[in-house]
């Protein structure tokens, strides 16, 4: 019998609209102080994280039916070795391999989990070990692509693929080192008030100019530092985490994007550049309702591209816009408020969810840097996965402070 | 402007050779497709055979349409440096110790971005052209060049790593008696060797061409029986710390086959010179470069053996003799393994019949000995692990590469 196949469609299927979230509540952020150089184990970094989430939630581990994990360390375990590693029973088990983008991305699955009731707590933790020389086999490792064809070239890791697309953005909009710089410098200002952070002294932006070049246009300080750490919260109902007594914040959109404009010859924009517009549109709001933005930042050119993706100035006018605004956390446009990965550190997996756990403890009244006055309505953007010239995976959530 | 390379010093014997260390190793299969092409110099890509999109990285699958029949094909090789970088810093072992190391991100006009070793006369933004050649891993990379190539351009310190140019290296020839070794020496001597090393047996012998031979720059002279173990070996006592590149040139040629023609005693000169006098020469000098692959501008770099193309493909009125080039190709292979960890290539220059008196009977086209000796200096200048010299020799492969059984066929005919 011969099977033919059917015709192929000029249009595409019909339309799917979003369904906005219901009751979904955000709580417990959790940020275990990351340190540089750690013999423990990425399975240590995420029990220390659930161990912190629990206890602060008032629950017994036996009561997370849900498990979202995010680890490039874990192997050669996945997210389901860990539950009996961790003696957890979840009915709900995810393992999110995004990187930067992963925390955005497991807080959107959990929401619809935690919505449908096939999950009723979900704990969402990202963390990571780092060994000396782990890093390096980290990097030999990490896509087919990679392997073949950019680590061959220069081995620069993200650093030397970042350099590419900070030396064509400079070239392309005239972005210069002090613009990315000030980003850099009001990061660190705020991680001085963040307790956490792995870099305690003060920067400069002389000092930022000076510094010594890693992969030209990249200086030191356009790097972060990798490190060991995690970090985590809770994802439930509403009417769970007000039973529990948990300050907690609503879920009023998120959006999720991979391998977007794969045309372009090299990045100029993430994925943020497709969906921006249901982004406000689920959430019912504009940039100027942003209270607080929690961008990824392993380099400051893709801050610069999340500010015009994601609608705060246009394409290739973020040089103006750093220029014209303090990024501080007692500034005109708080970003970063614990410092970024920048300033606080990078923990692996665990980068991809500092920047939510963070603005969870803006908008909740749990902050540990200087708070952001009023901050209710807070933007998190994740970015992750250098597979080969660019970054894969881009995602973003706005945050509302809910009832306590 | 590509600076010009300095003469290297005198080595200092208290200071440590720089460990031959690899660039990044793993590849993909898909990848080694592109190593293949890059083999014999040749900057192909995968090409959907579907939607005629061209792929890079090497995959399984076209971007374009899902389609899975992708092949190797040459493609357009002009492209425009949209940005650069210079690597700094790395953890790296091989990168670390060769920094600053510059990089571009190329546009091709055929289609894809591509990220390559940047030849220093490459200017950003601008034009520039894609090859592709063997790293010290024995993996394709690519290098972005300039468009248009002067010999000055060679001495970039990138575009050094890929070749085993002997410019300022030492070389040996090991059959100066013969025409194409006098022809390999002189070719050598030209494209900048510090010194050429000719071997020479039974030196008290003269021989012909030997007074053109001694006129040369930079010749020495040494006595080298590659029959003769402990000949080899007493060479490579004297030059072997000093022995950056080889050059093979031995053939022992007669004609006859198994049933016609059979002579036992050519048949087993053939192979004591063939096979196991490349055996000696690896054996005596192999351990020696694989330890110096990365000592500087006269790092040891590569092994050169000129063999038949008969390799290939059986002739049967020189059945023996092809039969020792087929045993030498697949010496080779098993050199070129044994020496990757030194980054020390191992080239092979296959040549189509030499107009000599063994081959008086052999139809034209021949070839000459100095064709030989400018693609063995080609081989090295531009890293090329896989050459082929002369009609007869490239017709031959590209019959190979079609069908092997054909080949046989129509050789034996």
């Amino acid at each position: 019998m011969v099977s033919e196949a059917p015709p192929v469609r000029s249009r595409s299927p019909a339309g799917n609209p979003r369904r906005p979230y219901r009751d979904v509540a955000v709580a417990v952020p959790v940020s275990i102080p990351y340190v540089r150089y750690s013999n423990e184990t990425a399975h240590w970094w995420i029990a220390r994280a659930l161990k912190e989430l629990v206890t602060r939630a008032g629950i017994r581990p036996v009561d997370l039916d849900g498990l979202s994990v995010a680890s490039f360390t874990l192997a050669p375990d996945t997210a389901v070795g860990l539950t009996q590693h961790l003696g957890l029973s979840p009915r709900w088990l995810d393992n999110i391999p995004m990187g930067g983008a992963s925390a955005v991305v497991a807080l959107r699955r959990a929401a619809r989990a935690v919505e449908a009731g096939d999950a009723s707590i979900v704990a969402c933790v990202g963390g990571d070990a780092n060994g000396i020389d782990s890093f390096r086999k980290l990097l030999s490792s990490f896509s087919r692509f990679a392997q073949d064809a950019s680590y061959p070239y220069g081995y620069g890791g993200p650093n030397g693929s970042f350099a590419f697309l900070t030396d064509h953005y400079m070239r392309q909009y005239g972005a210069t080192r002090e613009d990315f710089g000030r980003i850099c410098v009001a990061q660190r200002d705020n991680a001085l008030t963040y307790p956490q952070a792995i870099m305690r002294s003060p920067l400069t932006l002389e000092a930022y100019m000076n510094a010594r070049p890693i992969a030209d246009p990249i200086h030191l300080f356009d790097c972060v530092m990798p490190c060991a750490g995690a970090e985590a919260f809770l994802v439930t109902t509403a009417d769970i985490a007000a039973d529990l007594g948990l300050p907690h914040a609503r879920l009023l959109s998120t959006i999720e994007r991979h391998n977007a404009f794969p045309d372009d010859p090299i990045q100029m924009r993430g994925g943020w550049a497709m969906d921006v517009g249901e982004l406000y549109a689920m959430a019912g709001t504009t940039p100027d309702g942003i209270d607080v933005l929690e961008t990824y930042d392993d380099y400051p050119v893709i801050v610069m591209m999340q500010f015009e993706d994601l609608g705060f100035c246009a394409k290739g006018e973020a040089k103006d816009f750093v220029r014209a605004h303090d990024l501080t956390n007692a500034g005109s446009f708080p970003q970063n408020t614990s410092g970024g990965q920048l300033s606080a550190g990078q923990a692996g997996a665990a980068g991809g969810y500092l920047g939510l756990v963070e603005a969870l403890r803006q908008v909740t009244g749990q902050s540990l840097s200087r708070p952001v006055e009023g901050a209710r309505t807070a933007l998190v953007s994740g970015f992750g996965m250098i597979n080969y010239d660019r970054g894969l995976c881009s995602g973003a959530a706005i945050l509302q402070a809910g009832a306590a | 402007m590509t600076r010009p390379l300095a003469p290297p010093p005198r080595k200092d014997p208290q200071r440590a050779t720089r460990p031959p260390e690899l660039p990044p190793v793993q590849r993909s299969r898909a990848a080694l497709g592109l190593t293949a092409r890059a083999a014999r110099g040749v900057f192909a890509l995968q090409v959907c055979g579907a939607c005629g999109t061209v792929a890079y990285p090497p995959r399984d699958a076209c971007a374009g349409c899902l389609s899975t029949e992708l092949v190797f094909r040459p493609v357009a090789d002009g492209g425009e440096v949209i940005a650069q970088t210079v690597i700094r810093a790395t953890p790296d072992l091989y990168f670390r110790d060769r920094t600053p190391w510059r990089v571009g991100m190329v546009r091709m006009d055929c289609g894809p971005s591509i990220v390559a070793h940047l030849h220093g006369d490459v200017e950003v933004p601008g034009r520039c052209r894609m090859v592709a050649r063997l790293d010290k891993g024995g993996n394709a990379v690519l290098m972005a060049r300039p468009e248009t190539w002067s010999e000055a351009m060679a001495d970039d310190p990138e575009w050094r790593e890929l070749t085993a140019h002997p410019k300022f290296r030492r070389v040996l020839v090991t059959a100066g008696r013969e025409p194409v070794g006098q022809a390999v020496a002189a070719a050598l001597s030209k494209a900048g060797a510090a010194i050429v090393f000719v071997g020479i047996a039974e030196p008290w012998k003269p021989f012909a061409g030997e007074a053109q031979l001694r006129a040369i720059p930079n010749v020495q002279i040494m006595p080298l029986d590659l029959t003769d173990t402990a000949s080899v070996h007493e060479l490579a006592g004297e030059i072997g710390g000093k022995t950056d590149i080889i050059v093979n040139t031995a053939d022992h040629v007669r004609p006859g086959g198994i049933v016609d023609a059979n002579t036992l005693v050519a048949a087993r000169d053939s192979f004591e010179v063939n096979v196991f006098g490349l055996q000696r020469l690896a054996a005596a000098f192999g351990p020696g470069m694989r330890s110096r692959g990365a000592d500087g501008v006269n790092s040891a770099a590569a092994i050169v053996d000129v063999l038949p193309v008969e390799a290939l493909g059986n002739t049967p009125g020189f059945g023996f003799h092809g039969a020792s080039a087929a045993a030498r190709h697949s010496l080779l292979q098993c050199l070129r393994a044994e020496m990757r960890p030194g980054g020390v290539r191992v080239m092979s220059v296959f040549t189509g019949p030499v107009d000599d008196a063994w081959r008086q009977t052999v139809p034209p086209p021949k070839v000459a000995p100095a064709q030989i000796a400018r693609a063995v200096v080609t081989a090295l200048a531009e890293g090329i692990e896989e050459s082929f010299v002369g009609d007869v020799a490239i017709d031959v492969a590209a019959r190979f590469a079609q069908d092997p059984k054909v080949l046989e066929r129509e050789l034996g005919s």
